[in-house]
C-alpha cells in the first residue's frame, strides 16, 4: 500500500514536508492505525503519531486521513484512495509529524464550565431523571474531544482564539440540557457573544466529521434558539 | 476509561439488594483469595460512592421513576447465592467514558493542576523509605524533571499489554508497577489475570459482559446454547474465569466457530434492534467496525481476551502501599499510595466480578485522598531529596541515547506477548511455565543490546515505547514466576497438573520482588470488619 504522510521535527531543521512510504500490507480488516503502527515498527520508527484505545473511545489520533478528519483507529483502510495521505489535524500547531497542540482547544473546553452546577445540598440518594430528561444528554455526552469537529470548522480556522468551536460548545449544551444543572442563565451569559458562539455559521462541517455521529450543529441551534427565547 | 457495562453497587433500584450479598459474591468471585476486610469495605461503601458520582454529574442512564438504571451481570446473585441480581449501575454502555469525563470535569472545577503528556519513570525514595516523589520526562520536549512532592499516588492502570491478545490500550503498559519494582517493592498476586470471555477475536477490543445481562447467550458451531452445561444456575451469567474456561474447551473440543474453530458466538438479536441500539449502542459500533456484523442481525464472534490484572501494588484499605520491610510482613511506605488496577487491596483476589472494578477505583480512590490528607498534616516538613534522586532515571534515559545497530523493540515486545500468550493463558502448566521462562530470559537479554534510531528530542514515541517494554518485561516476569509458583487452580488462574484448589496451602497472597525472581507470601486477610467470615467453600455456579 502507498501512503504519503506529513513529517515535521523541529529538531532536524527540515522543513515540514510530505513523505512517501510503501508497504506490503493486506488492508483487510485492518484500519488506518494499523498501517501506521506497521509503518513505524517495519519502516521508520520516527514516525510520531498518538495513540491509545484503538477502539475510538480515547480519542487520541484524530487526523487529517485523505482530507477529511477522522479517528485513524475506527477508519477502515478498504476504499481509502492510494497514495492514503495523512496529514495533522488542521489549524491547530504542529508538535511533530502528526501531533498537534491541543493546548487552545481544551482551553475553549475548559471555558464552557463542563461540569455539573448544583448549588442544593445534596440528597442522600441520587437526585431523580426522568428517562425522558437523560434521553437529552444522549447525543452530548459521548463526546471524546477528538477535535476533528473543531479542526473541521471554517469559523475556528478563521478565529482560533475567539470562537469556542463545535465541541466546546456541543460540551456547554451537554450541561444547559441537564435537568440536574442549575446554571443554565451563567452558561448563556457567557456564549451571549459574537465571537464564542455566534461565528457558527451552520456550516456543517463538524457534523459530517464526528467520529461518534454527533451534531454539534444541532447543539448550537437549540442554544442559539434559548437565547432568543430569553430574550423575548 | 473503555469500560463499557457499569459500576457494581447494591442500590438496590430494580430488584431487593444489600451490601452484604453483594459481598457474599465478591468473595465467592474471588475464589476467597480476596481480602474480606476490604471486600467488605468496597460493598458496604458502594452506594454512597455511586450517588457521589451521580452528583458529580455523571449521566447514568434511568429507570422510569428517574432512579440510577441498574442490569444484571455476571456472578451476582440475591440473599447469598440465590436468584440473580440486578447491581451494576449503567450510563448505557459507556459508562466507563462517562466515569472518566465526569472526572475530568470535576477537576476541571477545581481547577487541579495537569502535568498533560509528562511520562513518570521512577519514583524517588530516600534511605527511610519514605517516597518523595518521582522522576519523569516532558514528552513534548524530552526534559527530565523532578516532582518533589510529601505524596505520590499511583493510578497508573494495569499491564495487560504483556498478552498478544489483549483488550487493553496501548498506554497499559503498566508502568506504575515497574516503577514499584525498581523501588525495591513487591507485587502482589501477579498471576492472576484475568481473560474476558468476549473480546473480538484478533483486534482484541471488548464485547461488555452487559450483552449477556441483557439477555445475549454463547452458542457453539453446532449452534448449541453451551454454557447450562458448565454453569447450570448462572448459565451465561457465571463468573467470568468460569465462562472464559467453557468457552476455551469447546473450542479445544473442536466446536469452535470460524474456519480455524477458535472463536464461539455470541447472540443477541434476539432482545431487539431498539434495546440493543438503546442499551448497547457502544458495542453496536464496535462490534460493527471491528468485526463487520451488525449485532442486530447477526451473532458476534468472541473468544477469552487478557482484559485485568487481578493482581498489583499491594495497598490497604486506605490506598497506601504496604511492603514486607523491616518491621514484620506488611507496613505502609510512607507517603506513596496506589489505587485502581495498578493496585491489589486486594478485593478481586483470583478474578474479578464485572461492575467490581471501577467500583474499586473510586472507593479505594477515596480512601486514599482522605488518608493523604491526613498523611500530609502529619508530615508538613518535606524532607530532603537524597542527592541521588535522579540517578535511576538518568541512567534510563541515557541508555537509550545510544548509537544504533542492535535488535529493535516492536520486535522484543512482540515475543514477549508471544510467550506471554502461549505459556501463560487461560490453561497452565508446569513444563510450559518453565519453558516461558527460559524465552523470557533471552527476550531480556537481548533487551540489553536493543536500540532506538530516533534520537530527537521532540515527542520522541520510539523511546516512550521503549521505556514502556522496561515496565511490561518485569511484569511478565512477575506473571511466569507467580504463576508457576502457585501448585493449585483458583478463579483466573487454572493449572492443568493441579486442577483443584488448595486451601491447605494456598490460603495466600504470593508476593514477587525483582531481585533473585524472590516470593514471598501473606496470609488471605478471611477476617471481615464487622461481619462473619464467609468460609471458602466449593464454588459453582
Amino acid at each position: 500500500m502507498r501512503f504519503s504522510i506529513y513529517r515535521y521535527d523541529p529538531e532536524s531543521g527540515a522543513k515540514p514536508h510530505m513523505q512517501d512510504y510503501e508497504i506490503e500490507f493486506d488492508p483487510s480488516g485492518k484500519k488506518v492505525l494499523d498501517a501506521l503502527i506497521a509503518i513505524k515498527e517495519q519502516l521508520d520508527e520516527s514516525l510520531a503519531f498518538r495513540r491509545s484505545c484503538r477502539e475510538g473511545v480515547c480519542g487520541s489520533d484524530g487526523l487529517n486521513i485523505n482530507g477529511v478528519n477522522r479517528l485513524a483507529c475506527v477508519t477502515a483502510l478498504e476504499g481509502l484512495k492510494e497514495p492514503i495521505c495523512i496529514r495533522p489535524l488542521p489549524r491547530l500547531a504542529v508538535i511533530r509529524d502528526l501531533i498537534v497542540d491541543m493546548g487552545q482547544f481544551f482551553q475553549h473546553y475548559r471555558a464552557v464550565k463542563p461540569y455539573l452546577v448544583n448549588l442544593e445540598p445534596e440528597p442522600e440518594n441520587e437526585r431523580l431523571q426522568a428517562p425522558e430528561e437523560r434521553a437529552e444528554l444522549d447525543g452530548l455526552y459521548e463526546c471524546i474531544l477528538c477535535g476533528c469537529c473543531t479542526t473541521a470548522c471554517p469559523s475556528f480556522w478563521w478565529n482560533p482564539d475567539k470562537f469556542l468551536g463545535p465541541a466546546a460548545l456541543l460540551q456547554a449544551y451537554r450541561f444547559i440540557a441537564d435537568s440536574r444543572d442549575q446554571a443554565t442563565d451563567e452558561r448563556l451569559d457567557y456564549l451571549e457573544d459574537p465571537y464564542r458562539l455566534f461565528r457558527c455559521h451552520g456550516i456543517m462541517s463538524c457534523v459530517e466529521v464526528c467520529p461518534k455521529g454527533l451534531n454539534p450543529t444541532a447543539a448550537i441551534g437549540r442554544i442559539k434558539a434559548l437565547l432568543v427565547k430569553r430574550a423575548l | 476509561m473503555s469500560a463499557q457495562g457499569g459500576i457494581t453497587a447494591a442500590l438496590g433500584n430494580v430488584s431487593e439488594d444489600d451490601w452484604h450479598w453483594h459481598m457474599y459474591d465478591t468473595v465467592k468471585g474471588s475464589d476467597y483469595l480476596g481480602d474480606q476486610d476490604a471486600i467488605e469495605f468496597m460493598c458496604r461503601n458502594a452506594p454512597s460512592a455511586v450517588y457521589e458520582l451521580e452528583h458529580m454529574g455523571l449521566p447514568f442512564s434511568r429507570l422510569d421513576n428517574g432512579k440510577i438504571y441498574q442490569r444484571p451481570f455476571g456472578g451476582q446473585s440475591q440473599n447469598f447465592g440465590g436468584e440473580q441480581a440486578v447491581r451494576t449501575c449503567a450510563a448505557a454502555d459507556r459508562t466507563g467514558h462517562a466515569l472518566l469525563h465526569t472526572l475530568y470535569q470535576r477537576n476541571i472545577a477545581a481547577r487541579t493542576q495537569f502535568f498533560d503528556e509528562f511520562y513518570a519513570l521512577d519514583l524517588i525514595r530516600d534511605q527511610d523509605g519514605y517516597v518523595l516523589g518521582v522522576s519523569a520526562m516532558e514528552i513534548e520536549t524530552g526534559r527530565p524533571w523532578l516532582f518533589e512532592s510529601r505524596v505520590t499516588l499511583l493510578a497508573t492502570g494495569g499491564g495487560a499489554r504483556i498478552f498478544r491478545h489483549s483488550t487493553n490500550a496501548h498506554i497499559n503498559s503498566g508502568d506504575g508497577l515497574g516503577m514499584a519494582l525498581r523501588a525495591g517493592l513487591p507485587l502482589e498476586d501477579m498471576e492472576f489475570w484475568q481473560f474476558h470471555p468476549t473480546g473480538i477475536p484478533e483486534i482484541g477490543s471488548l464485547i461488555t459482559e452487559g450483552v449477556r445481562g441483557e439477555g445475549g447467550y454463547l452458542l457453539n458451531k453446532d449452534n448449541e446454547r453451551f454454557m447450562p452445561r458448565y454453569a447450570p444456575h448462572a448459565q451465561d451469567l457465571a463468573s467470568r474465569d468460569v465462562v472464559s474456561r467453557a468457552i476455551a474447551q469447546e473450542i479445544l473440543a473442536g466446536r469452535g466457530c470460524g474456519p480455524h474453530g477458535d472463536f464461539v458466538y455470541l447472540k443477541v438479536d434476539h432482545i431487539g434492534a431498539d434495546t440493543i441500539k438503546e442499551r448497547l449502542p457502544g458495542i453496536r459500533e464496535l462490534s460493527m467496525q471491528f468485526a463487520g456484523v451488525d449485532p442486530c442481525e447477526a451473532p458476534i464472534p468472541v473468544t477469552p481476551t487478557a482484559h485485568y490484572m487481578m493482581g498489583g501494588i499491594p495497598t490497604n484499605l486506605h490506598g497506601q502501599v504496604v511492603a514486607p520491610e523491616r518491621y514484620g510482613p506488611e507496613e505502609g511506605v510512607p507517603g506513596l499510595y496506589a489505587v485502581g488496577e495498578c493496585a491489589c487491596v486486594s478485593v478481586h483476589g483470583a478474578n474479578r466480578l464485572g461492575g467490581n472494578s471501577l467500583l474499586d477505583l473510586v472507593v479505594f480512590g477515596r480512601a486514599a485522598g482522605n488518608h493523604a490528607i491526613e498523611y500530609l498534616r502529619d508530615n508538613p516538613i518535606p524532607r530532603k531529596l537524597p542527592a541521588d534522586a535522579s540517578d535511576l532515571a538518568a541512567g534510563r534515559l541515557a541508555r537509550w541515547d545510544r548509537p544504533t545497530g542492535g535488535e529493535r523493540v516492536p520486535a522484543l515486545r512482540a515475543e514477549m506477548q508471544r510467550i506471554l500468550q502461549e505459556h501463560c493463558g487461560v490453561y497452565r502448566r508446569e513444563d510450559l511455565l518453565k519453558a516461558g521462562i527460559e524465552k523470557l530470559n533471552g527476550v531480556e537479554a537481548r533487551l540489553a543490546d536493543a536500540v532506538i534510531d530516533d534520537h530527537s528530542q521532540v515527542f520522541n514515541t520510539a523511546r516512550l515505547e521503549a521505556l514502556e517494554l522496561e515496565n511490561l518485561l518485569p511484569i511478565a516476569r512477575a506473571t511466569l514466576v507467580s504463576a508457576l509458583a502457585r501448585t493449585e487452580s483458583r478463579g483466573a488462574h487454572s493449572r492443568e497438573d493441579y486442577p483443584d484448589r488448595d486451601d491447605d496451602h494456598w490460603l495466600r497472597h504470593t508476593l514477587y520482588s525483582l531481585a533473585n525472581d524472590q516470593l514471598d507470601y501473606k496470609p488471605v486477610r478471611l477476617k471481615p470488619l464487622t461481619v462473619e467470615t464467609f468460609q471458602p467453600k466449593a464454588r459453582t455456579y
